[in-house]
């Protein structure tokens, strides 16, 4: 298990990212943590599908990654080290 | 990790540093606070710390559940989990919390009561259904972030009849407890970096009454190192063109709205107390939640007698000032003798995202 998602399971205020692999009955989906598997609650993310990433606290999925702000930010951040190199 | 290794990038971080020493001027002295033991962890985790202007200081807000617990409320906890008919759930972190004779739930379990760590309020219906002769309380505490999973589970428990399950609700809510701080004397801050998991819950707009009545920015972040960089960048940049605005470094988890499933989830099984008790700061009107009436009947207050003393925070300590960023954590007489992780004192060193522990765990012991 990473360290990342060991450090995180242990502490209720920390969120992880995990990837759906497969919805459940009962409003459930089985997520993907780096390898680590949980049965977790999509009920506040219904429209997770397998595939999606997810941000999980406590057991439930509070919001689905959005892919498209999360490669801007990245951008962003290339951009920041480009400026910087520039310099 | 997707969506972790990114943003942890070394390149990434030191050129946002470098740009932060542009939005400063020498004998600027910025007082950023943050508001959430997550942040406060990764700060010192990464050394954020140091690649900051000297200019700049990061304050460490009432952003960590576990440390906002006031020591009545822990000793209530007690109580209930040493009832003999009851089973006890809880996060992990709050075990070793002391409550007012400096006894924690932790001790409780060695002496014998049934005390269960759980991940999720899920996983403590889950015990109720299996034992149905034990009466299981599960132990609510958190912000926005974690209440909506309580609620949730509160409703699981009347869908299915579920009758020897309650709640020792203690959730507690972000936009009045950074009023309580900016209501506070003697304090100057000058932009806040907004807490990143609370928000995917209530969005952004919960924080727009930071701008338009204090004038002070604030910037959502996330937990990556240059999530944290970024934001505070962020905040400089409207502290140097003078804007003060509510600002989403997070977007890729936040939302404007929040989350309006998890919103409605609060509102159906919470209702909002007149004020509530936070360690270290007193009692802050319209703060905490309780369970709802219409959900009366699993509410473990209302269940079982807790004796609900009101106690002091312990004088030496000085995790109000802290909480409050008039004082650092090695200011505190007590800070790394009286007061450790292993027999923390004050909130703030009780659990590892308190600043005072963060402080102690990364050997922040002076400047």
């Amino acid at each position: 298990m990473g360290v990342h998602v060991q450090w995180a399971w242990a502490h209720m205020c920390l969120g992880i990212p995990g990837q759906v692999l497969e919805r459940l009955d009962d409003g459930l989906a089985k997520v993907d943590f780096s390898g680590v598997r949980r049965e977790v609650s999509v009920v506040f993310t219904p429209e997770a599908e397998p595939g999606d990433w997810v941000l999980v606290h406590v057991g439930f999925a509070l919001a689905q990654i959005d892919e498209d702000e999360a490669r801007a930010t990245l951008q962003l951040l290339g951009e920041a080290i480009a400026a910087e190199l520039a310099t | 990790m997707k969506y972790v290794d990114e943003y942890r990038s070394a390149d990434a971080a030191l050129a946002i540093a470098a740009e932060l020493r542009t939005l400063v001027e020498p004998g600027d002295h910025l007082k950023l606070m943050e508001v959430c033991g997550g942040h406060t962890h990764a700060i010192y985790r990464h050394g954020l710390d140091v690649l900051l202007p000297d200019e700049v200081e990061l304050v460490h807000g009432p952003g960590c559940p576990v440390c906002v617990i006031p020591l009545g409320r822990v000793d209530d906890a007690i109580s209930l989990a040493e009832r003999p008919e009851v089973t006890f759930t809880s996060f992990g972190d709050m075990l070793r919390v002391p409550g007012g004779r400096n006894r924690s739930l932790l001790e409780a379990k060695a002496r014998g009561a049934d005390v269960r760590i759980v991940y999720s309020p899920l996983d403590a219906l889950k015990i109720a259904v299996a034992e149905p002769d034990r009466e299981v309380v599960f132990f609510g505490v958190g912000f926005e972030t974690t209440a909506p999973a309580t609620a949730l589970t509160l409703v699981r428990a009347r869908e299915r009849g579920i009758h020897n399950f309650s709640v020792f609700c203690n959730h507690v809510l972000i936009g009045p407890a950074l009023r309580a701080i900016l209501d506070s004397p003697d304090v100057q801050l000058d932009g806040f970096v907004g807490p990143g998991h609370v928000s995917t819950v209530i969005g952004t707009r919960p924080y727009e009454f930071v701008c338009s009545e204090y004038g002070l920015p604030l910037v959502v972040a996330g937990f990556e190192p240059t999530d944290i960089l970024q934001a505070v960048a962020m905040l400089l940049r409207q502290l140097h063109d003078g804007r003060a605005e509510v600002e989403n470094a997070y977007g890729r988890v936040v939302r404007r709205l929040g989350n309006p499933r998890a919103l409605a989830a609060l509102e159906t099984a919470f209702a909002v107390r007149e004020d509530f008790e936070w360690r270290g700061l007193g009692a802050i009107p319209r703060s905490g939640l309780r369970i709802a009436d219409a959900f009366a009947d699993l509410d473990a207050e209302q269940r079982f007698t807790v004796p609900g003393a009101r106690i002091e925070d312990p004088k030496a300590c000085r995790c109000g000032d802290v909480l409050r960023g008039r004082a650092k954590p090695y200011e505190c007489g007590v800070f790394g003798t009286a007061c450790t992780p292993e027999r923390p004192l004050g909130t703030c060193m009780v659990s590892s995202e308190g600043a005072c522990a963060a402080y102690y765990a990364y050997g922040r012991h002076r400047t």
